[in-house]
């Protein structure tokens, strides 16, 4: 038989997941209390992890061993104080620097990486002799890449009127991008269904047994 | 609007015992195998002995029924090979993944043993700027394991140094920072073989990088691909077990969504007439 806190664990688990489910009839306040306390334990759990495993370890725990080493340490930690005058409306502008400081790195970083990756590796890929021989399928699948890919782009060239050959092209893309959207509806669909075998799982593998064991005991 | 509420309610109860009764009564639909996930498992038995693996948990509890099949799978696969896996996160909570997986596999290799066959470095802020970091200078990053011992008292790390040592990374993620920035940074930069597992909903944004260019060895989207992956090594597990039980509920989505159209379309009609 499982400790206290195990049991507590698991009957905690079943509740939390018949209150999240029960939004299937109406919203009520099971569905609520539980909506909360996910949104609380997770900013909760945020706000400890990363005080005690990004703070302490990469800026306190720096700076009270060897200051003089890591003096340039202050900077970011200034910038994060800086982040909290968002709490008084007077003082929120000075957010503003490590907010800005904060996209203009990150642009410039993903700029260049976002460019080698999703522009030229991507357009790279595209352009392939799409016959392999011996290979039907390949050849096929190949064809369809660089087709969906050319009438794609069209149907976003808004500058010509879409009509006639180029709108012929352009609706070719359509299909190619509703065929796209589908298998991503498809991929969703799957990805809800997996979420709730994971639960239909605890509580037939988990709660049932556990269920079952407390029953047995009550009678014995 | 009493029918429209009933035929809904239908709809949930159906889903609910298309998804229940397959996992009490399994019928062991067939597995099929594709040419992504097989990428996958290609890229982690055609290595070299000894490989060294970073393994990188980039996802939380809410991805698990998805994502920690593929992680136990990806682990045994690794331990089968004797590869030196060196286990890290992009997302806080992908550090208890990882030690929930070890945990599982422990099961079948009681002797799988911390710093010789795999160590945790834990979690670490700043997604792409980390990973450009670790490709010069690992250790810079990571001066210690999750537990806050030394990585240069870890046998298994020695000479590793940077993303440069590193044979191959696998990224189970299920957003951002995850596996996107592994192939941007460990791929596209530094050269690596990249491969992992993504959730389904993310796997159509991620299926283009496996592509002419390599960007992506192989991709395991879903629970589908985990149980292809569970087939592929031999090894059943929860995701193999969810095969059915997600086949039936897709038919029952599938014949609802036909149902729907059909009604659509007769009371598009008698609207017409």
């Amino acid at each position: 038989m499982a400790g206290f806190m195990t049991v507590f664990g698991i009957w905690l688990g079943f509740f939390l997941t018949m209150a999240i489910y029960s939004f299937l009839y109406k919203d009520n306040p099971f569905y609520k209390v539980a909506e909360q306390i996910f949104i609380g334990l997770s900013a909760g759990y945020w706000f400890v992890y990363t005080i005690y495993n990004i703070l302490i370890p990469n800026l306190f725990n720096k700076l009270a061993e060897a200051p003089s080493k890591h003096y340039l340490l202050i900077i970011p930690g200034i910038l994060g104080l800086l982040m909290l005058t968002q709490l008084t409306p007077k003082s929120a502008w000075l957010s503003r620097y490590p907010i800005s400081l904060m996209i203009g790195t990150t642009a410039g970083i993903g700029m260049v990486r976002y460019l080698s990756s999703d522009v030229i590796k991507q357009a790279t890929a595209t352009m392939i002799n799409p016959f392999v021989a011996g290979d039907f399928w390949s050849t096929i699948g190949n064809l369809m890449l660089v087709t969906g890919t050319l009438t794609g782009i069209v149907y976003f060239f808004f500058s010509k009127k879409h009509e006639g050959v180029f709108g012929g092209v352009a609706k070719t893309g359509v299909y190619f991008l509703m065929i796209s959207f589908g298998a991503a509806f498809g991929y969703t669909a799957m990805a809800r269904i997996s979420l709730l075998i994971g639960r239909v799982m605890f509580l037939k593998d988990i709660w049932f047994v556990n269920l079952t064991e407390l029953i047995a005991k009550l009678f014995t | 609007m009493k029918k429209i509420e009933t035929t809904r309610w239908l709809l949930y109860v159906l889903i609910f015992l298309s998804v229940l009764l397959p996992l009490i009564f399994q019928i062991n639909l067939p597995i099929t195998e594709t040419k992504v996930a097989r990428g996958v498992y290609n890229l982690i038995e055609d290595a070299n002995e000894n490989a060294n693996v970073i393994i990188s948990f980039d996802y939380d509890p809410s991805s698990k029924p998805e994502l920690q099949p593929m992680a136990v799978s990806v682990i045994r696969h690794c331990l089968r090979r004797n590869y030196n896996m060196i286990f890290t996160a992009l997302w806080p909570m992908g550090v208890q993944m990882a030690s929930g997986a070890v945990e599982t596999v422990r099961k079948d290799n009681p002797h799988l043993e911390y710093g010789t066959q795999y160590v945790n470095l834990g979690y670490k802020a700043g997604g792409m700027v980390t990973l450009q970091k670790m490709g010069k200078d690992l250790r810079d990053v990571f001066p210690a394991d999750m537990s806050g011992t030394s990585i240069d008292s870890l046998a298994l790390l020695d000479g590793i140094n940077s993303l440069n040592d590193i044979d191959f990374i696998i990224s189970l993620s299920a957003g951002v920072p995850g596996i996107k920035e592994w192939i941007m940074v460990g791929h596209d930069k530094y050269g690596r073989s990249v491969a992992g597992g993504t959730t389904a909903v993310t796997a159509p944004n991620i299926l283009p990088y496996v592509n002419d260019q390599n960007q992506l060895s192989g991709l395991l989207g879903g629970l589908k691909a985990a149980a292809e992956y569970e087939k592929m090594t031999g090894a059943s597990g929860t995701a193999t077990a969810g095969m059915d039980a997600q086949s039936i509920a897709h038919l029952v989505i599938i014949i609802f969504v036909i149902l729907g159209n059909v009604r659509y379309h007769i009371n598009k009609k008698r609207g017409e007439e």
